[in-house]
């Protein structure tokens, strides 16, 4: 039995096991609620039923991959940040899989902890600023395929959603707008400083990221993942749009707020910035969103750059693909514990007067490749 | 945005300690500053004048704990002074060696401290990692690791351990390839760069007329060391320069604390080889007689002062203790307005704040 197999071996049975609820939910609830659950069960025995399952369960595969992935990266992150220096990293918790349960354990600590909102906050932005942040990642990352048939964002004929890639994007950069919302509502001068960066940050960042992005999707001709990593089948595009590569990473390490660039939540000069009134598991929910967004981030200059899940046939796809994700990730990782952390007009200007034309060259790389008929 | 008055107060991590300083932010410009003080009060001045002279060695190195063998040192100094109490020769070289260790380990936290208000982790732990061998000399030589209740009136407690000498001179050979790591790390990174260079500007009739003393002082283009201009203990007989640089921004604030600890490596190999066979502490009176005694040393931080009264008690009339940083604060206006907010860490943090030994 391979991995394939016994991976939609676990689908089938969870698909079964959410049928096999709604059913059971719709015979006992009905004899408590009647009425309301009618219609339920109504909609339960219709087609309307399997649209529903297929939605929970890809939920659920996305929660899973999230979760999962977000605690490998943690602890990654732990353990080579205690390699760079100098110490192990957790290894008591878990100390038979090097620690990987530390951060099960700090989850926990951090779910048992009290939620406080301040007085003067803004209630229904304070409330509102977590979900937006960790909904539109999660969404991201939604839009991402693991391989050519893992993933929620490929169909049945393997084509893959039309404009996925553009959909990811999309999600990803909704992320900015939720700081600026949960800055200005904590009521906070560090936080409303770190929100407006936010903003400002994003201004300055989204628009090289999107041009070398598009760069891509003129050479693969295509919005879509699946076609974007079918056309890196002979060469990956970080080989002929290494410049585009490079001004991809860096605007990545600005999207997605780590250390040289982590200006929002600048520990030392504004108090961790826009989350400095969050505690509790709100905080770890940002803790959390801020590590998935790390591994959307390599995932998409995976697919966009990396080849995708390309790969010599020894491994699994889906495999092939996350290693390149954490390797990326590993990269960004090396960076963030290494070099002091810019100022905010420094990084405006990296941003406008650097990357910017760069950016602009890389098109015209890529639009000449295309012209010239190499790719 | 309108003008706004932001606290880098007291529970703000750039403040090494219990301080405020408001700033006024236009945006993200800095318009106005003013730094407080005054949170820390601990009332060691009136501690003093309850105790005995021998007991209050140790209330004076716990005045600033990056550099509490400078002060236990200034403390015995000022009053060996009032009591006129010639220190055995052994006794200064080995005060000299003990007091240099203590500026690099202190320069070395600052710099850790500094790198973490910079954002560069890996700088704040290599260098505690290395501040550790010589917190482990220290602790050889005195028997604690932060407040050394080491010097004496009239020499110091104990002679050096065995193999103090030795582990000395490895330490001094450690410290300068490391020394040579961190120019790597600190100088040879863009960002880190980027952050310096010419911010925190402090002119050099400022620095004077406000009473900067210390790195600061020096890296505004003013050669003043009172280990050369006053010299006292045992440095006028060893070969080492004070380190002086004209930019007076933070990166001049840096540069001159980087060569002082090479000066300082120097200083502790050439304190232990000449070191002297004999006495290391000589008896002192109980009673001091009246009179005033005075001492000056140039403390990691700039110039530490005690003026000691004396009244022919066993006690002290009187102890006025002159801190660096109180009047380096002051200076917090001159540096900080023009600049932007994350300009305030990089500047504080360039001043190695300790707020234990400037709130009294």
């Amino acid at each position: 039995m391979n991995l394939f197999t016994f991976s939609y071996g676990i689908i089938h049975w969870l698909v079964d096991l959410i049928n096999h609820l709604w059913y059971w939910l719709g015979d006992v609830l009905p004899w408590q609620f009647g009425d309301f659950f009618d219609a339920v069960g109504e909609f339960a025995a219709s087609d309307g039923h399997i649209t529903v399952m297929a939605i929970l369960v890809e939920v659920l595969i996305i929660v899973i991959i999230a979760l999962v992935n977000v605690l490998n990266f943690i602890w990654i992150d732990r353990k080579f940040m205690g390699r760079m220096f100098d110490f192990y990293g957790p290894y008591y918790v878990g100390y038979r899989i090097g620690g990987w349960l530390q951060n099960l354990a700090d989850g926990i600590k951090l779910f048992v902890k009290e939620i406080i909102t301040p007085a003067k906050a803004d209630k229904l932005g304070f409330l509102l600023g977590p979900i937006i942040f960790v909904g539109s990642s999660f969404l991201a990352l939604s839009t991402i395929p693991l391989g050519r048939d893992f993933g929620i964002s490929t169909n049945a004929s393997g084509a893959g959603v039309p404009g996925s890639a553009l959909i990811a994007f999309a999600f990803f950069a909704i992320a900015p707008f939720s700081i600026l919302i949960c800055g200005w509502s904590s009521n906070n001068k560090y936080t409303l400083i770190g929100g407006l960066r936010s903003a400002a940050q994003m201004m300055s960042y989204e628009i090289p990221m999107l041009l070398t992005v598009a760069s891509v999707f003129l050479m693969a001709g295509s919005f879509n993942f699946m076609e974007i990593v079918d056309a890196q089948h002979d060469v990956w595009f970080a080989i002929p749009l290494f410049l585009g590569f490079v001004i991809f990473l860096i605007c990545l390490v600005a999207e997605v707020e780590i250390q040289p660039f982590d200006l929002p939540e600048a520990e030392a000069e504004l108090v961790e910035g826009w989350t400095t009134e969050y505690c509790g598991m709100r905080f770890g929910l940002f803790m959390m969103t801020s590590y998935l967004r790390g591994y959307i981030g390599g995932a998409l200059a995976t697919a966009l750059f990396l080849g995708g899940w390309h790969g010599p046939a020894l491994i699994p796809d889906p495999i092939w693909f996350l290693i390149k994700a954490y390797i990326v990730f590993v990269i960004i990782e090396w960076m963030r514990w290494s070099v002091p952390r810019v100022r905010v007009d420094q990084l405006l200007n990296i941003g406008w007067k650097r990357l910017m034309p760069l950016a602009m060259l890389n098109l015209l790389i890529a639009a000449s490749l295309k012209t010239l008929g190499w790719f | 945005m309108a003008e706004m008055w932001i606290n880098m107060g007291p529970q703000h991590p750039m403040t090494h300690g219990l301080w405020n300083l408001r700033i006024k932010v236009d945006g993200e410009t800095i318009t106005d500053a003013e730094p407080e003080v005054g949170y820390l009060h601990r009332g060691i001045e009136k501690l003093c004048e309850g105790k005995t002279y021998t007991q209050i060695i140790p209330l004076a190195d716990r005045l600033c704990y990056g550099s509490s063998m400078t002060w236990s040192h200034l403390y015995c100094l000022t009053v060996e002074d009032l009591m006129g109490v010639e220190v055995p020769e052994r006794a200064e070289y080995i005060r000299v060696a003990a007091i240099e260790m203590q500026r690099i380990a202190s320069h070395l936290m600052w710099l850790a401290a500094y790198a973490v208000d910079l954002g560069a982790m890996v700088g704040f732990i290599y260098t505690m990692r290395d501040r550790e061998v010589f917190i482990d000399l220290l602790q050889a030589l005195t028997g604690s690791r932060l407040t050394y209740n080491y010097p004496r009136i009239g020499g110091v407690a104990h002679d050096v351990p065995p193999d103090f000498e030795r582990d000395s001179l490895r330490a001094c050979d450690y410290m300068e390839k490391k020394l040579v790591e961190y120019e790597d790390l600190f100088d040879g990174s863009k960002i880190f760069m980027m952050r310096n260079v010419g911010v925190g500007k402090l002119r050099k009739e400022d620095a004077m007329n406000l009473g900067v003393t210390g790195p600061p002082l020096r890296a505004s283009g003013v050669n003043y060391d009172l280990r050369k201009d006053m010299s006292y203990s045992v440095y006028p007989e060893l070969d080492f320069q004070a380190c002086t640089l004209p930019d007076g921004d933070c990166y001049a604030r840096y540069r001159v604390r980087m060569d002082e600890m090479y000066e300082s490596c120097k200083i502790v190999r050439q304190a232990i080889q000449k070191m002297p066979k004999g006495k290391w502490r000589i008896v002192a009176p109980r009673n001091a007689p009246s009179g005033t005694g005075l001492g000056r040393v140039e403390d990691p931080r700039g110039e530490g002062m005690m003026y000691v009264v004396g009244d022919g008690t066993d006690k002290p009339y009187r102890l006025k203790i002159r801190s660096p940083i109180f009047v380096t604060v002051s200076a917090a206006k001159k540096m900080l307005v023009g600049y932007k907010v994350a300009d305030v860490v990089a500047i504080m943090g360039g001043l190695d704040m300790c707020i234990g030994e400037a709130d009294r």
